[in-house]
C-alpha cells in the first residue's frame, strides 16, 4: 500500500488528455445524477407542481409530500375541519389545507425499518460466512475445490428471479414467506456466493507468512486469523460488504414476491403510495429519496474501500 | 535454550521428496548454519522444526521432548520469515511486543514494555518504536523481524535467510550483529542461507544440504579444508574450486581412483616460466586489494586469487604446479 501512489503510466497524461477525460467524467456525473436531482427536487413539490407541463424547476418548496409519505389521511367537510382546534404541527396545517385529517401514520416507517433490518442483517451474515469460507479456500486443501468454487460461482449464473417460482413454494412450505429472517437467509444465499468470491482474492493477496509467524508466535490458527488477516483484509471486507448491502437494499423481485406485510422492505412499498388516493409523485419522491440516504452514508463512509474494491486486482499493493 | 534434534526426517510435496532421511542435533547454545542452493530443503527442514509442515517419517525432538503432537505455538521456537517479516498493520512496538501478547503467555503490560525496550535497543531500533512497520528501510525491518525473535527466550531461533533482502553492506553489518547477539545471549539457533559468506562466519557447524540430505556437517574450517565430496567443495571458496582431470597439473600424487583434483587458490603455485611454461595467463581482473587471474591449461580454464602487485600480464606464459590438492573418485567422494 505504501507505493499506491507511484504513477501508472511511464508518460504523464497532457493537459488537453486531462480536460477531456475530465469532461466525460463530468458528462457522465450529470446524465446519472439528474434523476436523483429531480427526485429530490419532486419531494419538495406540491402535487399539481410535480406533474405541471412544462415541468418547474423553480417552485414554491413544501413538505407535502414528506407529511404525505408519512401519514394517512381522510377528507373531512371544511366545516369539521372549522371545528377542530389550531394545528398541532406543520404537517396537520398542510393536510387542512388540503381539506383532509391525519387519520394515523402510514406504513412507511416499518417498511423501512424491514428494510434495515433484512438488508444489514444479510449483508452482515453474507460477508462473516464469506470471509471465514474464503480464508478456508484460501489457506486449506479443501477436497475439490476448485469445483465447490465454480459450484459457488454458478448460483450467479442465472437471474435470481429464476428461481423465484420453487423459492415461492418453498418458503409457504416452511413458514418463511413474509418474515424477516426468510428475507435475510434468501439475500444472504444470493450474497454469500459474491462475498465467497471476492474475499478469496483479498485473502489470496496477504502472504501466508504473517499466519504463520503469529502461530510461531504463541497464537492458534483462529486468534492469528483475528490479529493478524482480518485487520489485513478490512479494505476487502468494506468493499464487499459494500456490494451486498446494496444488492440486498435495492433488491425489489423477490421483496415483492416474498413479502406482502409484516416484513415487507421498502422497494416494493413505494410503488403502492401511487394507488392511494392519485398519484402523489411528492410523497413517492420523498420515500425514494430518504430510502436513498443509508447506502449514501454507508458508502461515503467507505469510498476509500470501495475504489480499492471495484479496482482490486488491477493495483497491487 | 535447549538441544534440537531431528532423527531421520523425511518429508516431500507430491512427487518432490524435499528432505531426505535427515539427522541433525543442534546442541544448547550452538549456531548452526544449513547451506544449501535453492530447494536443497533447508526452508523445508526449519518449518518441519517450527511445526509448520508435518515430517512423513522421523522424530523432532526439542529439549529431549518429541514435539510431533505440538502445534507451532507450542513448541517453543522463533522464526525469522525471509520475507514478510513484520505485521503490515502494527507499529514497530506492537510488532515486537506481539508474541508476548500471546494469550498463551499471559505477561503482565511492565513486563512486556520491558522486554519490547531491551530488545529494540539490542537490536537498535529503540528510536523508531512507533513507526509504522511499513515506514521503514529494509534493514531496520529486518532487525525488528529479529527483535521480534529475542524478545521471548525460546528453545530455538530458526532463521529463513533472514538478510538475503538485503543490501550487501547492510548485509555484512547486520551479519556482525547477529553473532554478537547470539553469543551473547548464548541462544541455540539454527541459520538457513545460501551466502557461503554468512556461513563461514557466523557457524560453529556448517551443514551442507544438497538435494534434501545432509551431505556434511562440521566447523566452517573442517568444511572448508575437508569437504567430503565435490558437491561440498564447489559451495565453499571465492573464486569457485578449479576441477581439473586428474594427471593435467605436475606436482599431485593422487591415490588410486582419482578422476578429478580440486585446486583452490592455496593448492596452487605459479612461477614464471623459464622455458617449461604449461600455462598461459588470459586475463586478470582487478579487485583492488586483490586480483583474480584467468589461466588456461591444455585447453582447461582455471581461476585464482592474487596478489594484485604479481607482476603478470596477460598472455604471459607460466609454470603452474599443484601443492596438496583435493582428490576425489569418479562417483565425486573424496579421496584421502
Amino acid at each position: 500500500m505504501s507505493t499506491a501512489n507511484t504513477a501508472h503510466s511511464v508518460v504523464e497524461p497532457s493537459l488537453m488528455t486531462k480536460r477531456i477525460a475530465g469532461a466525460i467524467v463530468i458528462l457522465y456525473a450529470i446524465i446519472t445524477m439528474v434523476p436523483l436531482a429531480w427526485i429530490f427536487l419532486t419531494s419538495f413539490k406540491s402535487p399539481p407542481d410535480s406533474i405541471s407541463y412544462p415541468p418547474k424547476i423553480v417552485f414554491q418548496p413544501t413538505l407535502e409530500g414528506y407529511c404525505n409519505l408519512f401519514t394517512t389521511r381522510t377528507r373531512q367537510t371544511p366545516d369539521y375541519i372549522q371545528s377542530l382546534g389550531a394545528p398541532t404541527s406543520t404537517c396537520d396545517e398542510i393536510t387542512r389545507n388540503r381539506n383532509m385529517v391525519i387519520a394515523g401514520p402510514s406504513n412507511y416507517w416499518p417498511r423501512f425499518q424491514n428494510s434495515l433490518i433484512i438488508a444489514f442483517g444479510s449483508t452482515f451474515l453474507a460477508v462473516f460466512l464469506g470471509t471465514l469460507s474464503a480464508y478456508g479456500f484460501s489457506r486449506f486443501k479443501v477436497p475439490l475445490a476448485d469445483d465447490l468454487l465454480f459450484f459457488i460461482l454458478s448460483t450467479r449464473m442465472m437471474p435470481p428471479i429464476a428461481v423465484a417460482i420453487p423459492i415461492y413454494l418453498m418458503y409457504r412450505q416452511l413458514g418463511l414467506s413474509d418474515t424477516a429472517l426468510g428475507m435475510i437467509l434468501l439475500y444472504t444465499a444470493v450474497n454469500v456466493s459474491l462475498a465467497v468470491w471476492l474475499l478469496k482474492g483479498f485473502i489470496d493477496e496477504i502472504p501466508r507468512e504473517y499466519e504463520e509467524a503469529a502461530m510461531i508466535d504463541g497464537y492458534t490458527r483462529l486468534q492469528a486469523f483475528r490479529k493478524v488477516v482480518l485487520p489485513q483484509a478490512t479494505t476487502g471486507i468494506a468493499a464487499t460488504a459494500i456490494f451486498c448491502l446494496i444488492f440486498a437494499w435495492n433488491e425489489y423481485a423477490f421483496a415483492v414476491l416474498l413479502t406482502s406485510g409484516a416484513a415487507q422492505t421498502a422497494p416494493p412499498f413505494i410503488p403502492t403510495i401511487i394507488g392511494e388516493g392519485g398519484q402523489d409523485w411528492p410523497a413517492v419522491a420523498a420515500g425514494t429519496t430518504i430510502f436513498l440516504v443509508p447506502i449514501l452514508v454507508f458508502t461515503i463512509l467507505l469510498r476509500k474501500q470501495l475504489l480499492r474494491g471495484i479496482t482490486f486486482g488491477a493495483v497491487r499493493k | 535454550m535447549a538441544e534440537v534434534s531431528l532423527q531421520s526426517i523425511s518429508k516431500s510435496f507430491g512427487d518432490n521428496q524435499a528432505v531426505r532421511d535427515l539427522t541433525l542435533t543442534i546442541r544448547d547454545g550452538e549456531f548452526v548454519v544449513l547451506l544449501g542452493p535453492t530447494g536443497a530443503g533447508k526452508t523445508t527442514t526449519l518449518r518441519l522444526i517450527a511445526g509448520l509442515e508435518r515430517p512423513d517419517k522421523g522424530r523432532v525432538t526439542i529439549g529431549g521432548q518429541d514435539v510431533a503432537s505440538l502445534a507451532p505455538a507450542s513448541r517453543d521456537v522463533a522464526f525469522v520469515f525471509q520475507q514478510y517479516s513484520l505485521y503490515p498493520h502494527l507499529t514497530v512496538y506492537e510488532n515486537l511486543a506481539f508474541p508476548l501478547r500471546s494469550p498463551a503467555r499471559r505477561l503482565s503490560a511492565d513486563e512486556i514494555d520491558r522486554r519490547v525496550r531491551e530488545v529494540a535497543k539490542m537490536v537498535r531500533i529503540d528510536h523508531k518504536l512507533q513507526n509504522r512497520s511499513t515506514r521503514l528501510s529494509g534493514g531496520e525491518m529486518q532487525r525488528v523481524a529479529i527483535g521480534r525473535a529475542l524478545v521471548r527466550k525460546p528453545a530455538i531461533y530458526l532463521m529463513d535467510e533472514p538478510l538475503s533482502s538485503l543490501d550487501a553492506k547492510l548485509r555484512g553489518e547486520l551479519r556482525l550483529e547477529l553473532k554478537r547477539i547470539q553469543s551473547e545471549l548464548g541462544s541455540t539457533l539454527l541459520y538457513v542461507t545460501h551466502d557461503q559468506i554468512e556461513a563461514m562466519t557466523m557457524a560453529d557447524r556448517i551443514g551442507i544440504l544438497d538435494g534434501g540430505k545432509l551431505v556434511q556437517i562440521g566447523t566452517p574450517r573442517d568444511i572448508y579444508s575437508n569437504p567430503a565430496n565435490l558437491h561440498v567443495a564447489a559451495r565453499l571458496g571465492q573464486p569457485h574450486i578449479n576441477l581439473l582431470p586428474a594427471g593435467l597439473v605436475p606436482g599431485a600424487e593422487p591415490p588410486v581412483g582419482t578422476r578429478t583434483i580440486g585446486a583452490r587458490t592455496e593448492h596452487l603455485e605459479i612461477r614464471a616460466a623459464n622455458g617449461n611454461a604449461n600455462a598461459q595467463i588470459d586475463w586478470i581482473e582487478h579487485l583492488g586489494d586483490q586480483s583474480h587471474l584467468h589461466m588456461r591449461i591444455a585447453g582447461h580454464k582455471l581461476v585464482t586469487l592474487a596478489n594484485p602487485y604479481v607482476p603478470v600480464q596477460p598472455g604471459d606464459n607460466i609454470t603452474l604446479t599443484l601443492k596438496d590438492p583435493l582428490y576425489f573418485g569418479a562417483d565425486g567422494q573424496r579421496l584421502m
